[in-house]
Parts: structure tokens; C-alpha cells; sequence
């Protein structure tokens, strides 16, 4: 041990790219695995809900016309900036309780996930869309679009959980307001340093850390989100939670019963795409 | 587009080019499933017992081959005067169409009918000939009595972009008319796209035609559905643009009543009644007369008849 | 010289209305333990028949029927006797099909040009279709080896009765599972006789189950706990209902709602053809079409000239007898539908926006609404937001290309969406930025069974026809 005292980092919220606090000031402390003190972390309120929703919706038209082959490099670099930052998240992660091994085995899962994403990008068009032989005199095309804002209750798996269902659903260009898990938030936070980092817009991913209970009904009725993921809503929640979601038919991610660490599908991409289909007369 | 621009000669070959590219365009699969649509109009009962009589009246019974003969247009004038010898309330129809050397023979077999006299010209069917040879064929059809012209124009100059030389040419061959009505053929099966179709017929309504032709009978496809259409949208914007009315004849290919009642239907949903008449709707046909006069018969006295009972001629 | 057409009566006689129905449930009629209700002939308001109800009892059972054909029968059964089936259902629809056309234009009041020329043939269409992807579902890019759900409950509309049908019923078998559909209260007649055709077709008991009532007995087929999968076409409001009851359960739901479509018509379009894809938009089955291009949007350096166009165009619209092949534009469903179109189009006018339509006669007995244009109609105003699912189109204008856009996305809904205009790099700009799940270029309301079909946001989710289609009814 050096003599040298340690400078804290004050873990805030991830907004429309920047890091402020929660408007409602308050916190919440977060212990490690053995109950000792880690950090005060923001506990956003529903009025944070509502900026997040409003910085994903304003940077919902950027992204997602951005070309899939760009938005693969911006999630192909977010892999690079997490892959030098390997030490950190797995001290991290070990904070939150995790074995050496399994930390960073966790660490190097997340960052190949983004890289196995990133691939997504630009095929995700022709393995979801399709042209249509329709009966007629019309060229008939369905090509997959993004859903728009996309909640996201982030399971407990505080990194690889987190990227687990944050990649699928911005990969497409679809943006997302995240809540963090509720006892191992800090690696979120630091996570989204690496967001802010890799040339991710503003916006495209806003993280929110709290109470899950308090903040998941908020984003479920919201009506200027689209899509909600419960991956990590509690168990006696997601009926409420459905049932907020229904008000303005928002596509629903029910909890799927898994392990982070196995082969993603590419169900988690698809729930949160609209099929669009455009027809145009072939003639002289 | 000012009615002035409308009636008057074009200032340029570009002015006219820009005037015919700035109409809007017409979509192909639209056009198509509109015609198709109209085409499946039910008439029936009285609705086509008047059908059969306006569409006789509508007939230019034509023929047009290197063989006709005096004997062969005058057989054709005593049908055209008399469709069913056996039963007078049938009407007369409105013209015979023949070359411009047959013209003095078919005068003299319709003299006192009221039935006119067409007379294709201008070197038809290709219309490739001099301008020259083009108004002296013109004006030879005039001289013997034809008080209709069916022009073709140039789809060679007209398909190379020179479009002020069609109007030229429709413009002169107008001249020589006299006070015969011109029709101008545009041979829209060489035509091929429905965007030259209605450019060609704005073309031709500036350039002053009375009417507006689908085709020579020589050329496959010659009158559909869809191309007539396209020209009774053109004069009824025509009409609506400087309130002057022109014809639209389809010829060619129309030979059952339930082609002629289609045109017919198609008259009355796009130009509008207006066009209900021999004076603006006319059918190139010869063929088709015996059919009409068939299903005539068949309203008349409920059985259906056979070739045997009506004239070839 | 005036052209008037003598009526044109498609024949009667093809179709023998019984004068009760009861329910059809394990391959037999049977009765349904409601009070019956009646449907009536909406251009004459005559009584057609008396249809049973299904009670909750009723549901019971035509669901245990369903889970039996699943499991004993439907779900084991090899995917190329399943297409094989289909292909006779499909085959037995051609078959019947002038006796159906009829039969439901008798009970739904559209055109029998319509019916004839378009549900018909389409209903057809969708059953050959699916009847291909039975024994290819392992192709079909979802996954290796995709599994039915089960037992479908399935809600459709009256707007276009039998198609509804197919669309619900033709991929659900095609998977693997069976079904309980229940028709509208007010157009049942097509699907009993769809189960005839499950009789003639030799299909196997319980596969197809067609219960009928209103909407309790719709409720209780929802929230069976039975079930494994809820599909249903109608109202929004209703659709919000379906998806808070299936909230919490395993259920899977796809919901084929409302719309506002905007039709947005650019001053280089092909004139002519837009205006018949304006009325091919709204009065194609007068209205009562979720994807109707009910809002008009305009540039307005064309409005005026478009407008012309479109005015003389209407009043070449033949409204009356749906049985006649003349008629353009058939009856309104019911008296409840045409109070709800008359009521906002009295909104329209109080709000300030000039209501137009062609003079018409309009038969004295019967539902009827004249084909209706308002014009200078503001975003805010109600009949530019709300679904009016009847003949009436509200007209806006735009400038640019970009404030097209942001008025035809400035809706909840999310169905459909028209763009007309010759340039091609424009209608692909166009087609990428509206938020609607089927945009029909230089064309309107097309349908094909190879195609997808369904919206976004609040009118719906999933997606109807085409390989996409499948996904509603395969766990993968």
C-alpha cells in the first residue's frame, strides 16, 4: 500500500452523453460483495426517466440513419475501448463479488459480445428483410427498421448481463434508456465512460442507476418509448409492467430464462425491429 | 399552361419539348389496373341495347388493303348505309375509312346517306414519305370528296425528339385539309410508352387535330383499352385547359360488342357523356359491325343468331 | 349523350342462407349456450339469420377440442399432409368462391366487384400460400427446427370477413397449431361457411373451431388460460385491452390495429393515378379498411389541380346495391358504425374544415355514407387524428419533402402510407422515414400473401403474410 490517498470517482448518471447527477439528488450507497462501502450511487427519479426518454428519442433520427456499416465500427470500437479497460472492469467485478477467473472471464465475454454485434450491423438487413414475389406487376421489399426508444431493465449481471441486452437492441439503431442492476451498478456507470468514448452519439444509450422497482413503471408507461426489455425486472413486477406497457402498445421483451454467458440468438434483435414493406409498380 | 401557349404555334423546338416533358407522367400498372377496373362494367338489358345502337353509329367501317377495289368499297358503303338490310331502325354508322384513291368510289356510293368519307393519307401506315408527297396524297383524299383525313404522324421524328417536326407536319397536313376534320394517328403500339401517348396527344391537340387516332390496324398492338384512355384523359384536360373538344378514335383490334361497349364505358367514366357522340368518339372497325348487329338481334328477339343471317361485305 | 347503366344484380341464388347457425366446435355444429343474436343485411337491414352465442362454457370447449386436435393430431402430423390440407382448403374456396363473394357482400355490404375480384381471390391466395410453407418451416431462416405453440385464439374484424380469416387461419395451421376464431358479431356468415369447407376438406376435428358472439364472448376466448397464442385484427382500443390481459401470462400476442395513413401526393406525380390510388385508398371497401389513406397529404403547388381532379373522379363513384357489379362504394357495416363516421364527420365541419362530397343517391333503407372529402383540414383537427373507418378523406397540405414526413408521422399509428411522385431517389428518401409497416408507392392498398403486413407503434405489432408471417405462430 502507498501512503498515497486514493481519488474516488463519484458515479452519476449516463444522459444524452453527458454525466449529471440525479435532479432529485438523491443517492444510494453501494456495498461490495463483503458489505463494504464501494460509493454513493445516483438514484434517479422519474424525472431522470423522463430526460433519459427525451435524450434517446431527440438522438433516435441521427442513429438510426446512420449507416449500418457505421454504427458496426462505432460498436466494433466500443469493444476496442472496453478491451483497455479490461483491469478496471474486472477489478470491478470483483468488487460486486465475482472470482478473479470469473471476472475476467466475464470482462472478455462482454467485450467479445460487442465484437459479435458489431458483425450484426450490416447483415441484420438481409438475413431479417426480403424481397416478395408478389402477384403482380410490383417490386416488394421488407427490410427491417429499428423500433425506435427501447427501455431496458438490465439484469443483475452487472457487465455482461448489461451489454448482453444493450448491444442487440442499438446495434439495429434502435436507442435505449437502460436501468442499471439495482445492487451492482458501478460497473454501468463505468461502462458508460466507455460509451462516451467510442464515438456512440449522445443519447443513443442512456444509463440510469436506483431503485428498479421505483423506476421500471415509469419507463413502462412512458408513452414516447416503444419497445421495453425486462430482461431484469423483478418476477412480481412484470405483470404491472406489461400491462403499463400496453397504453401505447409498446413491443414487449419478456424475461427469458438463460445464462448471459451462452451463444446469443438473434431473438433480442428481432424484438425490437419493425418490418417495413414498400411496393412500387413495375412498368415503362 | 395558358390557353394562349395551348392554341398557339410553339416558340421553339425546346419550348415544345419542355411543354410535353413537364405533362405529368403516367404510371403504367396504374393506368392498366384502371382501364382493367372500368372493363369489368356490367351492362346490361336497355343499357345495352342502347350501348350496341351508339357504338354502330360510332363505327368508321374501314377497309384498308393493297386489294380493295371499287366493287370493294362500294359493298362496303351499301353495308355502312344499311348494316342489317333485314330491319331499317338499325343505324347508319358514322363514316367509311379507305385510301385516298378510293375516296371518289366510296363519295359516290354514299351520296345522300350523310355518312362521311375518311380517307387515311400521308403516306399511311408508316408515314415515312416526303412532306411533300404527304400533302399532295392529302389533298388528292380532299379533292375527291373525303371530309375526314387520318393522318399519321412521324414516330421516327417523334421518338428521336423532333418534336417540332411532327407539329410542323400536323400543321401543314391541317392546311390541306381544307374543311375536312383531321385525325391524327399516333400508332401507339410504336409509340410503346404511355408517357408518349399523352405527349403525343398534347402535340397533337396544339398542332390543332381534330381528333386524336390510336393506330393504323397495321401494327400490333394497335388500340387497347389503356391507350384510349390515356387519350380521353388528354382531351378532357384539353378541353378543360382551353374549352375546345377533340375526338378520340380507337382502331384496330375492336371487334366484338363487348370491346365496343368497354370503349364505350371508358368514354363515360373518363371524358366524360360529352364524348357520347359519333361527333367525338368514333370506332376504326370492320369486323366488329356484324357483331354489334348480332347481339342486336339477339336483345331483340332473345335467341342468339349466327353469320349466316348478316351480310359480309 | 347520357350513358346510364341498368342494374347489373350479381345472381342471389348461389348462396343458401340457413336460418339459424350454431356454433363450430370439434367438427360438428353445434348449439351455443348464449342468447342468439342476429345478423342483418346492411344495405336493406334485413335478417339474414339467427347466430349462436358462445358462452364461456362453450369457449371451454371449443378450446379443449383445439388442444386435443394439437396434441393427438395437428401438432404430430407431417408438414406436407398439413400443406396438403390447405391446398384443398384452398382449392374448395376457388371452388365456392362466386357463392362466397356473394355471401359476403350480403352480410358485410361491399361490392361484389370487390368481394369477387379482391377478398376472394385473395383468401385463395393466402391459403395456397401458407399450404407451401407447412412442410418447409425449417427453412423459413427462424431457426432449425421450429415448434407450433399450440392453440391459437384468434379475433377478427368485419371490414373484410373471410380474408381476415385466412390471414389468422392459413399460417397458424401451416405451423402446426390449431385454432378457436371468432368472426365479428356482425359478418359470421362467411366463416360458418368456411367451416362447411373444414367438412368437405375431410379436416380433422377440432382443428378448426369458429365460435360466434360479441364481445364478451371474444373476452373470454383471450383470457382462456387455454391457449397459447392470442392474434387479433380490430380497434386499437380494443387491442390495448387484449395486450393488458395477456400481460403477465405466456401467451403470445400479435395485434393487427388501427391506422391513419397519410397519402402524400407530390406535384411530379403521375396525376391521374394518384387520384385513383386517393380513391382506391379511401373508398375502397367504404373505408372500413385499417390502412386507408384516410389523410391526403398534398403539395401544394398541385392541390388545387389534384383536387379538380379528384372531384370530377367522384362523381363518377357509384354508390348503392353492393350485389350490383356497377357499384363502387357498398353500405356501411352497421348503424353503429355509420353513427360513429357521421359524428366525426360533424366534427370535422364544426371544426372548421369545408366538407364536400358528389351528389348521390343514397337508398333510403339501409346504412349509407356518401364518399366525402374535407378540405383545409388542420393536423389538430380531429378528423386529421382520429380513425374514422368509413368513406371520408381529410385533405392537408405540405411544402417540402421533409414537412411531408413530419405531418404523415405526426400520428400514434403506424400502418400504412402512400407516396406519389416520378422521381425514384424520392420515393426510396420517402419510404425510409415513414414510420408505417407498409408503404405503397406510386400505388395503394395492394395486398399479397407473400407479403408482409402489420404497423408500427399503436397499430400493432407482428406481421401477417409473407415468410415473416410465420413467427406469430412458431416458437423458434
Amino acid at each position: 500500500m502507498s501512503d498515497r490517498l486514493a481519488v474516488r470517482k463519484t458515479y452519476k448518471l449516463f444522459i444524452g452523453g453527458a454525466f449529471p447527477r440525479s435532479e432529485s439528488g438523491r443517492s444510494y450507497v453501494v456495498n461490495d460483495a463483503r458489505g463494504r462501502f464501494l460509493a454513493n450511487a445516483s438514484r434517479a427519479s422519474r424525472k431522470d426517466v423522463r430526460d433519459a426518454v427525451g435524450a434517446a428519442r431527440k438522438a433516435f433520427g441521427g442513429w438510426s440513419s446512420r449507416t449500418p456499416y457505421n454504427r458496426g465500427q462505432i460498436l466494433y470500437r466500443i469493444a476496442e475501448m472496453l478491451e483497455g479497460r479490461r483491469a478496471q472492469f474486472t477489478d470491478e467485478l470483483r468488487a460486486a463479488g465475482l472470482a478473479k477467473n470469473a471476472a475476467t472471464a466475464e470482462v472478455d465475454a462482454a467485450i467479445d459480445r460487442w465484437v459479435w454485434y458489431a458483425g450484426w450491423a450490416d447483415k441484420l438487413g438481409a438475413v431479417a428483410g426480403s424481397a416478395n414475389p408478389v402477384a403482380g406487376p410490383f417490386f416488394n421489399f421488407s427490410t427491417p427498421e429499428p423500433t425506435g426508444v427501447v427501455g431496458i431493465v438490465a439484469p443483475d449481471s452487472p457487465l455482461l448481463g448489461l451489454v448482453s441486452v444493450v448491444a442487440p437492441a442499438i446495434v439495429s439503431g434502435n436507442t435505449a434508456v437502460v436501468v442499471a442492476s439495482e445492487p451492482s451498478p458501478l460497473p454501468a456507470i463505468t461502462f458508460a465512460e466507455v460509451l462516451a468514448t467510442s464515438d456512440l452519439p449522445g443519447g443513443v444509450v442512456n444509463l440510469l442507476t436506483g431503485r428498479r422497482a421505483e423506476l421500471a413503471p415509469w419507463l413502462a408507461s412512458h408513452m414516447d418509448v416503444n419497445a421495453i426489455d425486462l430482461a431484469g425486472a423483478e418476477e412480481a413486477q412484470v405483470k404491472a409492467l406489461e400491462e403499463a406497457a400496453a397504453d401505447n402498445l409498446k413491443r414487449v421483451l419478456r424475461p427469458v430464462p438463460g445464462d448471459w454467458s451462452d451463444e446469443p440468438g438473434t431473438e433480442r434483435m428481432t424484438a425490437f425491429l419493425e418490418t417495413k414493406t414498400v411496393w412500387h409498380p413495375v412498368g415503362v | 399552361m395558358s390557353t394562349e401557349t395551348l392554341t398557339s404555334a410553339p416558340a421553339s423546338g425546346a419550348e415544345l419539348r419542355a411543354f410535353l416533358h413537364g405533362l405529368p407522367g403516367v404510371d403504367q400498372v396504374g393506368a392498366d389496373e384502371r382501364a382493367a377496373r372500368l372493363a369489368t362494367r356490367s351492362i346490361k338489358n336497355d343499357a345495352k341495347a342502347q350501348a350496341i345502337d351508339m357504338a354502330i353509329t360510332m363505327v368508321d367501317l374501314t377497309t384498308l388493303e393493297g386489294a380493295d377495289t371499287p366493287g370493294k368499297v362500294r359493298a362496303l358503303c351499301a353495308k355502312a348505309a344499311r348494316p342489317d338490310p333485314s330491319d331499317p331502325d338499325v343505324p347508319r354508322v358514322a363514316a367509311v375509312c379507305v385510301y385516298p384513291d378510293m375516296v371518289e368510289h366510296a363519295v359516290g356510293a354514299l351520296k345522300g346517306t350523310g355518312i362521311g368519307v375518311a380517307s387515311v393519307a400521308t403516306a399511311f401506315p408508316s408515314g415515312r414519305a416526303p412532306l411533300e408527297a404527304k400533302l399532295v396524297d392529302t389533298r388528292a383524299a380532299v379533292a375527291a370528296g373525303a371530309t375526314e383525313i387520318d393522318m399519321v404522324i412521324d414516330r421516327g421524328a417523334f421518338l428521336a425528339g423532333d418534336y417540332l417536326k411532327v407539329h410542323e407536319e400536323i400543321v401543314a397536313t391541317k392546311q390541306a385539309c381544307g374543311d375536312a376534320h383531321l385525325k391524327v394517328i399516333f400508332e401507339t403500339g410504336e409509340l410503346v410508352t404511355y408517357d408518349n401517348v399523352r405527349r403525343a396527344s398534347w402535340l397533337a391537340m396544339r398542332a390543332g387535330a381534330d381528333f386524336i387516332k390510336t393506330s393504323t390496324g397495321k401494327v400490333s398492338p394497335a388500340a387497347t383499352l389503356p391507350v384510349t384512355m390515356i387519350m380521353l384523359e388528354a382531351v378532357r384536360d384539353f378541353r378543360a385547359a382551353t374549352g375546345r373538344m377533340v375526338g378520340v378514335k380507337p382502331a384496330g383490334g375492336i371487334r366484338t360488342t363487348k370491346d365496343a361497349i368497354r370503349y364505350l364505358v371508358l368514354v363515360n367514366e373518363t371524358a366524360g357523356p360529352d364524348w357520347l357522340s359519333p361527333k367525338w368518339f368514333r370506332l376504326g372497325a370492320s369486323s366488329l359491325l356484324n357483331d354489334l348487329l348480332m347481339q342486336r338481334r339477339k336483345l331483340a328477339t332473345g335467341v342468339y343468331s349466327g353469320p349466316d343471317y348478316f351480310t359480309l361485305d | 349523350m347520357n350513358f346510364e347503366y341498368a342494374p347489373a344484380p350479381e345472381s342471389r341464388d348461389v348462396v343458401d342462407i340457413r336460418p339459424s347457425y350454431g356454433l363450430f366446435v370439434d367438427g360438428e355444429f353445434t348449439d351455443g349456450h348464449g342468447e342468439p343474436f342476429k345478423s342483418i343485411n346492411p344495405a336493406n337491414e334485413d335478417v339474414l339469420a339467427e347466430i349462436a352465442t358462445a358462452d364461456q362454457a362453450d369457449v371451454d370447449r371449443a378450446v379443449k377440442a383445439a388442444r386435443r386436435a394439437h396434441d393427438k393430431v395437428w401438432g404430430p402430423m407431417p408438414g406436407r399432409e398439413r400443406a396438403k390440407y390447405l391446398f384443398r382448403i384452398a382449392r374448395l374456396v376457388q371452388e365456392r368462391s362466386r357463392e362466397l363473394a356473394v355471401l359476403e357482400s350480403i352480410d358485410n355490404g361491399k361490392p361484389i366487384r370487390e368481394s369477387r375480384d379482391v377478398d376472394l381471390p385473395l383468401v385463395a391466395a393466402h391459403f395456397f400460400y401458407y399450404a407451401g410453407w407447412a412442410d418447409k418451416l425449417g427453412h423459413a431462416g427462424l431457426g432449425p427446427d421450429p415448434r407450433p405453440l399450440g392453440v391459437a385464439g384468434q379475433v377478427i374484424p368485419w371490414n373484410f370477413p373471410l380474408l381476415m380469416l385466412a390471414w389468422k387461419i392459413a399460417p397458424a395451421l401451416a405451423c402446426g397449431n390449431t385454432v378457436v376464431l371468432k368472426p365479428a358479431e356482425t359478418t359470421p356468415l362467411t366463416a360458418l361457411a368456411f367451416a362447411e369447407i373444414c367438412r368437405q376438406a375431410d379436416l380433422p376435428p377440432g382443428v378448426v373451431n369458429i365460435i360466434t358472439g360479441a364481445g364478451d364472448t371474444g373476452r373470454a376466448l383471450v383470457e382462456h388460460a387455454g391457449i397459447d397464442k392470442v392474434a387479433f385484427t380490430g380497434s386499437t382500443e380494443v387491442g390495448k385491452q387484449i395486450a393488458r390481459s395477456v400481460a403477465g401470462t405466456p401467451k403470445r400476442l400479435t395485434l393487427e390495429l388501427g391506422g391513419k395513413a397519410a397519402n402524400v401526393i407530390f406535384d411530379d406525380a403521375p396525376l391521374d393515378q394518384a387520384v385513383e390510388g386517393i380513391v382506391n385508398g379511401i373508398f375502397f371497401n367504404q373505408g372500413h379498411v385499417c390502412c386507408a389513406g384516410s389523410r391526403l397529404l398534398v403539395q401544394e403547388s398541385v392541390a388545387d389541380e389534384l383536387l379538380e381532379r379528384l372531384k370530377i373522379r367522384m362523381r363518377t363513384l357509384r354508390v348503392g346495391d353492393p350485389l350490383d357489379k356497377n357499384t363502387d362504394v357498398g353500405a356501411i357495416n352497421s348503424a353503429a358504425q355509420l353513427e360513429k363516421i357521421r359524428e366525426l364527420a360533424g366534427a370535422g365541419e364544426q371544426e372548421g374544415a369545408t366538407r364536400w362530397a358528389p351528389d348521390c343517391a343514397l337508398p333510403q333503407r339501409g346504412f349509407w355514407f356518401a364518399p366525402t372529402v374535407f378540405t383545409g383540414v388542420a393536423q389538430s383537427h380531429r378528423i386529421a387524428r382520429e380513425e374514422i373507418f368509413g368513406p371520408v378523406l381529410s385533405v392537408l397540405t405540405f411544402r417540402t419533402p421533409a414537412e411531408a414526413v413530419e405531418k404523415a408521422n405526426n400520428t400514434p399509428y403506424g400502418l400504412s402510407a402512400g407516396v406519389w411522385t416520378e422521381k425514384g431517389s424520392r420515393i426510396l428518401w420517402m419510404a425510409e422515414r415513414l414510420r408505417a409497416g407498409v408503404v405503397w408507392a406510386n400505388t395503394f392498398n395492394k395486398f399479397d400473401p407473400a407479403s408482409p403486413f402489420g404497423g408500427y407503434k399503436e397499430s400493432g405489432f407482428g406481421r401477417e403474410g409473407g415468410r415473416h408471417g410465420l413467427e406469430a405462430y412458431l416458437n423458434v
